[in-house]
């Protein structure tokens, strides 16, 4: 253990005014290059691309290619609604959902004059938000929605929560009523930036055009720097209509959002001591570790050091699921051996996660062996779930960077017992749930078959983004996932509904790489309306929709925490066949084992969206399942018995 | 595997030998708190304050919120109660507010910790000498006198506050006001050197 010094500088914010050294990471030009460099999948071309675009927005070069009004050959005034594009545009933004209104027709009505920037006319504002959601997961970038006043602005809240638990870069702009009838409660008005004042990273209204050009550049800034987050910005109608003439800034002035992205260089080093003192090290991978595109050095630091990593539910994908050290899922509804491994380890190394409850459960019955080595930006995150040895408050990537040449190699054999223990463990808790033959009780499609079947069909490389319940679960544990970026989950927040809006939006953001949606019937029925988006804007999503008439999990909880008391959890859904095909998709349906493959390789031979039916077992619960309020070690699990009836 | 290894340890021991149980961070002792946070003067920046510490469950027990000597910076004194990792993590979480430029802990600092307090008592002529007195002996002064009643402006810390209101009350305590408290670190140094701009 360090100095009590050197915890007050890694617990970070709290003690940091106390000791002058612990002042936050200086701005210099170098980190102000490095911080703009978040880019997850580096090094593939799509990422080399999007650095690239965002280096050259740093430039002369994309300024000069924004053409001004008058380059355009218009002669109209700049008004606010065109600084909000240039700014746009100069953020390297090239598509935004949206939905209009009153407020936004100024800025609808000159949209047409920036032909660059991609409008996506969405059916409602929550598919907006969760598809620049998606749309920011996938590809790295800030992703942007915008809604009008009122109903608009509410119903992205969803989804700007969504964005905020879950560590999303997101800018959200709202129109609202002109700065003369705030607070009259005009038609459409509503105080939208006292509701996402708690749900955002930082929050504007701006009621004077020559304001945004400098809200929209800092908004962006804030969304993608650190540990990412949703900004909203609130513009008036009169800040959208009215005469501009402020340039946009070259230099930003935020003197109370400093993000420290070194590690403190001492705790780097009792870190490195905890590691080559342990014999059961665990590594517990988290969402950090993508955002910060870490997956090389998390892979050199699990190598080196002969540790197994698991990964949290936003984690999956941080490590190449086929890697012999990449143990698995952790949690409620993770892999058993990766809870036991947990259970058992003496040192956790927690990379970029956040000790949610659907991660440790009980805390006291936590990890009861572990000393704990916990890295993450946000030092607001260390010490508030489970308390640790080693706090690190920095950039995953750059922690890591600066640990590895301290770790040192593990002698031959040392690790040997562990590693086969956990190899024993794992073929047992991964054969207990696998319905292998795809067929569940009395021959009913099973589901985790299905996502299986898709994982192995888009050979582990399509993005795969999930809604919430059964269906996210099975699709975590099942699909595969061997790329970064590619698991697309909600979460935190635990959106139903979010998987067909975001699975847009990434489809988008990743237009090189094939995009799935694994839905339930009941989240579906919750944003089916964008169906619609996908066809009219010809937005290739795959649609896997497991269809139970349930909502599974509340099914499941009723079933196993409720006696069996179901209540409003079964559910009708349409004709899924002709409720696609009126939309204009094309539509697919599997009832058996054996139609699977078949139904999976016709929807990937549409050249457009289209939605498979599933009729998956309508019973079938998704194991092993940590009870709430309980630890990792008291795991329900399935028993192979028949349903009673 | 060695003999001390955990797991094994976690077989083969019987209960008793369990691990204890992982401590769950803010359940110590509680205790009253003095924050000091350094915030841009922007529109809701004390809304935003408000709004965190309802959200993450801090009870607020007295704010105090002002102009700095730099206009375009104000200061807010926060008292509240809890154990030292909740505060620490009611810090941090106010830390994430890009308005907020910088939380301290002054609780164990040294410092002047003063709250002025405006007292109206139910005074007429055969009470108001004795509340004259007791006025006096707490450096209290009377700013307004009445046939029935009178004004006295206390100055002190909280607990010094309380024992003249507590004084007082027995004759009638017809309204209080209280500022809430706020804090200066003694000696050259200042909480507010960091963000001079």
């Amino acid at each position: 253990m360090g100095t009590r010094e050197d915890d007050e500088r890694a617990t970070g914010a709290a003690r940091h005014s106390r000791t002058a050294a612990a002042a936050p990471a200086s701005t210099s030009e170098a980190t102000a290059r490095d911080r703009i460099n978040h880019m997850p999948g580096a090094g593939t071309e799509r990422a080399d691309a999007i650095s690239a675009g965002r280096h050259e927005m740093l430039t002369d070069t994309l300024r000069k290619q924004i053409k001004s009004l008058a380059e355009r050959g218009l002669k109209r005034p700049r008004i606010g609604a065109d600084a909000l594009c240039e700014a746009l545009l100069r953020q390297g933004v090239d598509v935004f959902f949206g939905f209009p209104g009153g407020v936004l027709l100024p800025l609808y009505d000159v949209l047409g004059d920036y032909p660059e920037l991609r409008h996506i006319l969405v059916r409602h504002e929550q598919g907006a938000a969760h598809a620049a959601d998606g749309y920011a997961r996938a590809s790295g970038r800030v992703g942007v929605c915008l809604g009008t006043s009122g109903p608009g602005a509410t119903n992205l809240v969803t989804g700007i929560g969504n964005a905020m638990l879950d560590s999303v870069p997101m800018v959200a702009l709202t129109g609202n009523v002109v700065s003369s009838l705030l607070g009259k409660d005009a038609f459409q008005e509503i105080d939208i930036t006292g509701i996402t004042l708690p749900c955002t990273k930082h929050n504007y209204l701006v009621s004077n055009p020559d304001d945004i050009p400098r809200v929209i550049a800092e908004a962006f800034h804030i969304a993608a720097t650190g540990r990412p987050g949703p900004v909203h910005v609130d513009m008036t109608k009169d800040a959208l209509m009215g005469v501009c003439t402020a340039e946009h800034p070259e230099t930003l002035d935020l003197p109370g959002f400093k993000p420290n992205f070194e590690g403190n260089f001492r705790q780097i080093k009792i870190a490195a001591q905890e590691i080559a003192r342990a014999e059961r090290p665990l590594i517990l991978a988290g969402h950090g570790v993508l955002i910060s595109d870490a997956m090389d050095e998390l892979l050199a630091l699990a190598e080196k050091a002969q540790i197994p990593v698991a990964h949290t539910l936003l984690g999956v994908g941080a490590m190449d699921e086929t890697n012999p050290l990449e143990l698995g899922w952790v949690g409620m509804h993770g892999w058993k051996h990766v809870n036991k491994a947990v259970q058992s380890a003496d040192l956790l190394i927690a990379l970029g996660m956040r000790f949610d409850d659907r991660v440790t459960g009980h805390v006291p019955t936590f990890a009861p062996y572990a000393r704990i080595i916990h890295v993450d930006i946000d030092p607001a995150e260390i010490g508030k779930n489970v308390a640790v040895e080693v706090p690190i408050v920095g950039d995953v990537k750059r922690v890591l960077t600066a640990l590895l040449p301290f770790v040192p190699e593990v002698e031959p054999g040392r690790r040997d017992a562990y590693l086969k223990e956990l190899a024993e463990w794992r073929v047992e808790s991964e054969k207990a749930p696998w319905h292998g033959s795809g067929s569940w009780r009395n021959g009913q499609l099973s589901a985790d078959f299905v996502v299986a079947k898709i994982g192995e069909a888009t050979n582990h490389d399509a993005t795969i983004v999930a809604d919430v319940g059964q269906n996210q679960m099975w699709t975590a544990r099942y699909a595969g996932f061997r790329r970064p970026n590619s698991h697309i989950s909600s979460g935190g927040l635990g959106t139903m509904g979010f998987g067909l809006p975001a699975a847009m939006g990434a489809a988008v953001g990743r237009p090189d790489k094939e995009t799935w949606a694994i839905v339930g019937d009941g989240g579906l029925q919750m944003t089916s309306q964008e169906l619609m988006t996908l066809v009219q804007d010809g937005i290739p999503v795959k649609i896997a929709l497991l269809d139970n008439h349930k909502l599974g999990m509340i099914r499941q909880w009723q079933e196993l925490v409720y006696a069996g008391n179901y209540h409003s959890s079964h559910l009708l859904g349409p004709d899924w066949v002709k409720l696609a095909e009126a939309y204009g998709l094309a539509a697919f349906i599997a009832t058996t084992p054996g139609e699977v493959d078949t139904a999976i390789a016709a929807a990937r031979a549409v050249d457009g969206p289209a939605l498979v039916h599933f009729m998956i077992a309508e019973e079938q619960n998704v194991f092993p399942m940590m009870p709430a309020g309980k630890g990792l070690s008291d795991l329900l699990e399935e028993q192979f018995e028949e349903p009673k009836q | 595997m060695s003999a001390t290894d955990p797991s094994q340890a976690a077989r083969s021991a019987p209960a008793h030998t369990a691990p204890p149980a992982r401590a769950l961070p803010g359940h110590g002792d509680s205790h009253r708190h003095v924050l000091v946070a350094i915030v841009l003067n922007k529109p809701g920046v004390l809304n935003r304050v408000a709004s965190l510490m309802r959200a993450r469950n801090f009870n607020i027990e007295s704010l105090s919120v002002s102009h700095t000597d730099q206009p375009e910076v104000s200061r807010m004194t926060i008292t509240l109660r809890g154990d030292d990792v909740a505060v620490e993590q009611a810090a941090k979480q106010l830390y994430r507010l890009i308005d907020v430029l910088k939380v301290q802990d002054v609780t164990d600092d040294p410092i002047v910790e003063h709250e002025i307090a405006l007292i109206k008592i139910r005074a007429d002529e055969r009470h108001r000498g004795e509340v004259l007195t007791i006025a006096e002996m707490y450096k209290a002064k009377v700013v307004d006198l009445a046939a029935e009643s009178l004004i006295v402006e206390a100055t002190g810390t909280e607990t010094e506050v309380d024992a003249l209101i507590a004084l007082l009350r027995g004759f009638g305590i017809k309204e209080l006001v209280r500022s809430g408290t706020v804090v200066m670190s003694r000696g050259t140094g200042s909480i507010e050197e960091a963000v001079k701009r």
